[in-house]
Parts: C-alpha cells; structure tokens; sequence
C-alpha cells in the first residue's frame, strides 16, 4: 500500500510537468487550430537551454527560467514567421493536416539538429536541492520535484492571468472563439496567432527547464513529451488550462498506478490506449463541431 | 478497369523500365554494398508505395503504419525460423497485417484528418511498446540459413515486391476503386453524398496498404539477418515511409519510387561523410515541400519538363514566325 502511495505521488508530480507541456500545445491548437507535433522538441530545446545555462554559468534551473521562457518564445516567432504562418492560411482541416506534416518534419530536423550540436548523451543537472526529500506521512516526497509541480501550476496561472486580463490576452483568445469576428473588430489575427505561439513555445521551453530538474533528457525525448502534451490535450479538451494542468495530473497518476499493476513498461501504453478511447468517443475532434 | 492513360502511363512505363533495368544487376555487379543499397531501395519503393495507397489515394494520413511492416517481419520471422517454407511465412505476415489493417480501420475510421493520424501513432505505439517487453530479445537466423545465405534471392524477392507494390498502385489508382478513393480524400462528405461508400473505399485501401507493407516486412524478416524483434515496428519505418512518399510526390505512381531513388542514395551519400546529417536535410526538404511544393519532386519534373516543352514551342514560333 505504501509502495503504491509513494508511485501515485511520484506519478503526481510528474502529472505537473504533463500539464505544462500540454498547456502550451492546447493554446497554440485552441488559438491557431495548429496542431504543432514538433512541441516535445521544443520541451527538448528549451531543456536543453536550461542544462548549458547550469553547466556553464552555473544558474540554476529555476532561474534560468527567466531566460529560458523569453528564449524559447524568441524561437517561436522565428518559427512562426518562417514555417506556421504559411499554414494558417488554409482552411481548418487543411490547416490541421499541414501543421501536423510541418511539424513532424520540425520535429525531425530538431532532434536531428540536436543530435548534432549536443550529441546524444543523456543529460541531467546536479542541483543541491537535488538529492533532498522530505517525509510525508512515511512517503517520501522529492524536494526538486514538488518546486516544479509548484512553478509549473504559477507559470500556467500568470498564462491564464494573462489572457484573461491583458489586451493582448483577449485578442488571442477572441481570436480563438472566432477568428472572422475577432477581424471585423478590429483585432490584427495574425499579430494574435504570433503571439500565442511565441507563449506556447515560452510554456515549452518552461517545461523543459522544468525537466531537466527532477528528470534527464536527450534529443530523442521528443517524441515521447509530443504524446503525453497530446494525451492530455485530448484528455482536457480546449479551452481551460487549469483544466490542461488537472488532465496532466491524471495522466501521471494513471500512468503510476498502471505501472504498478502491470508493470514498468506499461506506463507509456496506458495513456496511449485513454488517447485512443477518448478519440473514438468524440470523433469528430476537439472543436465540439461536427 | 480502365488502362491508365496519358501522364500515369507514361510514369508506368517509365518506373517499370526503370524496375526491371534493375534485374540484370546481380549478374554484373558483385559488390555486396551495392546489392545491399539496391535491396534497401527497392524495400523502400514497396513500403512508401504501400503508405502511398492509403495517404495518397484514400488520403487517410495513417501515422501508424510501421505496425503493419512489424506484423509482417514478426510473423514471417517466427514462422521461417521454426521450418515453415518461406513463401508460405511471408503470405501468413501479410494476411496478419491485412487483418490487423482492417480491423484498425474498422476502428479509427471513424476518425477525420489529423484526429485519425494522431489515433493510429497511438495504436502503434501501444503495440510498439508491448512488442518490446514481450519479446525483448534479437532474432538472428539459425547458423545452417546464414550459411545457405544468398544476397541475391533477396534482391530479387525485394525487387518482386517493388514491382508489385508499382503495379498495385498503378492498377488501383486507374480503377473505379481509385477514383472513389481520390473522391474521400478530397471531400469525403461530398462524396458520401455523391453516393460513394466512404468507409468501405477506406476500409479497401486500408487492406490494400497493410498487406503491400506486411509483404515488405516479411522480406525485411528474409532479408536481415540479426535485428531486435521491436526494431521493424519502430515510429521510424512510418517516418521513412511518409518522408519518401512527400518528397517523390504524394498521391502518385512515381512519386514513391522516385523519392526512394533521391532519399536512399542521398541518405548513403551523406552517410558516407557526415553521419545523421542527412535526417537534417530531409527535415528541412519535407517542410519546403509541405509548405512550398505540395506535389514533390514529380511536380518538380513535371514544371521542369512543361517549361522546356514552352520554350521548344517558343523558340519553334520565332524559327517559323
């Protein structure tokens, strides 16, 4: 029972980094009907951000945020302006199609990128904090891991902060609702797809930051982070982040629990096959439009 | 059926001169590299073609279809090392794929656009994993099989599997079945209403794809001779499938083959000199394609060849004029 208590809390606080990375790929889906599968990559990216900036200036992981996140989005919006814009031109389903080849040949050329300027060790960041837990209840709880789950929720409320009250964080998500109507007001769509990419990548480049704290990565981890970010999108639904970052807990519980009882190896397929069935249960995406 | 016309069977043609040109090769060429490189290509042909029916055609953008060359490797593998024929172990590979095929469409076609390419990563992926920890070890071939090893019977049974893979695509594509196909992909509830059975086109290109890419599998399981039993059904056998497809022109009978040719003597190229460079400059061609030149290297040929059709006619207006 107790070892089953300790996996459920492990799988918790990693269900926190499943959300932020899901928070980023359902703003730029919701926003811009984009589905961009390159956004583990961009987790990559910025993890890796955050491991040279601790390996040669010695910053810690979570400073580092404050450079990583304007970084990541600067790497947005030159992804933008050279690939997504192109894409937003079409229609939606097209739209959807071509954004997800776009994206898988990003993904391709990052990690291979990656491969090539970082070489495919795997790697991780000793921090002091690192090693230290502290006990619940006779659970013990990671230290470095519960202050990511904690900066992962902050990060998700400043987004949710920020699109609910700023200028900018009503256009987007005027333009979410209804990019014709949002035009006829007066909103510049365009300057409001920018935008809400650059945040989605920023959110990105935050979860790998994120990552490298408690975890390890490598060039190959994109894929892996593309998934869960869809599972839990999937699994959420649009249009509430808190409700991304909830789905991101249950996808790290169930994860957990299903390692428990069939073992390791199975945690991938468990969010895999929730994937699937929720899929099959509204087949007609995730608009609520048929 | 009607016969392909005008450009398809000009590329017919073309691909399958090309195609037999190839026969001969073994008899001259005795470099085992040079064998190897043509039973890659050839093998690649196959399973792009195979991806191309139900992408291209049916425009079902299925991101799940190393599965399907899995099934067909693991089947054909198993039943080859325990003394089953190996013409008999290849069919039973395809019939499981072909099976596995429809029943996944049965399933995820209930999925439109992207929403069917994420769910059938998802199915792979499951099998992919579950494949891994059931059977975790290398299948390398029985001591007595490698020594009656002969490169070239896998030559020829890849280069067997290319030219069917072309006539597949060639005779499907010229078909009713083609047409209706080309109907889903480019509005599939216009053609519903049109009269056309989308599901069962779907579930028929389905079928069609996964048994070609079962048959690649069971010659890949003929061919290699010590491989992971996971190795065939990893993501990147999809990836290859969808990068050749693109870059040779979806949606064609050249494209696939085409796009083999440009992919697999550019990736042993830059192999030679930069190792995994090459993943790079395919990422970056496929975005330039998707984005810029939507019909690949076929379109590419095709503007080529009407420019210099126009300037011919140009310059034949001025002789004359």
């Amino acid at each position: 029972m107790r070892a089953l208590l300790q996996q459920l809390i492990l799988g918790l606080l990693l269900g926190g980094l499943y959300g932020l990375a899901a928070a980023g790929l359902s703003l730029v889906f919701g926003v811009l009907k984009v589905l961009n599968v390159a956004h583990g990559e961009l987790i990559m990216v910025g993890g890796y951000a955050a491991f040279w900036l601790f390996t040669l200036l010695g910053l810690d992981p979570f400073l580092a945020l404050v450079l990583v996140i304007p970084l990541t989005a600067a790497l947005g919006l030159g992804l933008y302006g050279s690939l997504f814009s192109f894409v937003v031109r079409f229609d939606e389903e097209t739209r959807i199609k071509n954004s997800l080849l776009v994206g898988f040949g990003l993904a391709l050329t990052l990690h291979a990128l990656a491969v090539r300027v970082f070489t495919a060790d795997e790697r991780s960041v000793t921090t002091e904090y690192g090693g230290q837990t502290f006990a619940l209840g006779g659970l013990v709880v990671p230290v470095g891991r519960l202050l990511s789950l904690g900066v992962a929720l902050g990060l998700i409320g400043l987004t949710h902060l920020y699109l609910a009250r700023a200028r900018w964080g009503q256009a987007i998500r005027a333009t979410a609702e209804d990019w014709e109507a949002a035009l006829l007001q007066g909103i510049d769509v365009r300057r409001a797809y920018m935008a809400a990419f650059a945040i989605g990548t920023g959110l990105a480049g935050a979860a790998g930051s994120l990552v490298i704290v408690g975890y390890s990565i490598s060039p190959a981890i994109g894929l892996e982070w593309t998934l869960k970010a869809l599972i839990v999108v999937v699994l959420a639904g649009l249009g509430s982040l808190f409700g991304t970052f909830v789905g991101g807990l249950v996808l790290g519980i169930a994860e957990a629990a299903s390692a428990m009882a069939f073992g390791g190896p199975y945690r991938e397929v468990v969010g895999l096959l929730i994937f699937f069935c929720v899929l099959l249960a509204r087949p007609q995406g995730l608009f609520g439009r048929s | 059926m009607r016969a392909p016309g005008g450009a398809d069977l000009r590329w017919l043609i073309a691909t399958m001169l090309a195609l037999i040109a190839l026969a001969p090769v073994p008899l001259v060429v005795r470099r085992e590299d040079l064998l190897n490189l043509g039973v890659v290509f050839l093998l690649s042909v196959a399973l792009a073609q195979s991806w191309n029916i139900i992408a291209g055609l049916a425009g079902q953008v299925n991101l799940g279809h190393a599965a399907f060359f899995g099934l067909g490797c693991l089947v054909t593998r198993s039943l080859w090392v325990t003394g089953t024929p190996i013409a008999l172990a290849v069919a039973a590979g395809a019939a499981v794929a072909t099976t596995a095929g429809v029943g996944v469409g049965l399933a995820a076609f209930r999925l439109r656009g992207a929403y069917f390419a994420m769910g059938t990563l998802a199915l792979a992926e499951i099998l992919r994993v579950t494949v891994g920890n059931v059977l975790p070890d290398i299948s390398t071939l029985p001591a007595t099989t490698i020594a009656a090893y002969r490169l070239t019977h896998r030559y020829y049974a890849a280069l067997a599997l290319a030219v069917l893979s072309v006539l597949v695509v060639a005779a499907v594509g010229a078909s009713r079945l083609g047409l209706g196909m080309r109907a889903v992909r480019e509005d599939e509830a216009a053609a519903e209403a049109s009269g056309v059975g989308a599901f069962g086109l779907k579930l028929a290109a389905v079928a069609l794809s996964t048994a070609l890419a079962g048959l690649a599998g069971g010659v890949f399981a003929y061919y290699h001779i010590s491989f992971y039993l996971q190795h065939p059904f990893s993501p990147a056998w999809t990836f290859d499938a969808v990068l050749i497809t693109f870059i040779g022109g979806v949606g064609t009978l050249q494209g696939p083959v085409l796009g083999a040719a440009f992919y697999v003597l550019l990736k042993e190229y830059l192999a030679v000199r930069w190792v995994d460079v090459h993943l790079l400059i395919f990422g970056v061609l496929f975005m330039a394609i998707v984005i810029a030149l939507p019909g690949g290297l076929s379109e590419a040929v095709q503007r080529v060849a009407g420019r210099l059709a126009t300037s011919r006619r140009d310059a034949g207006a001025r002789l004359t004029g």
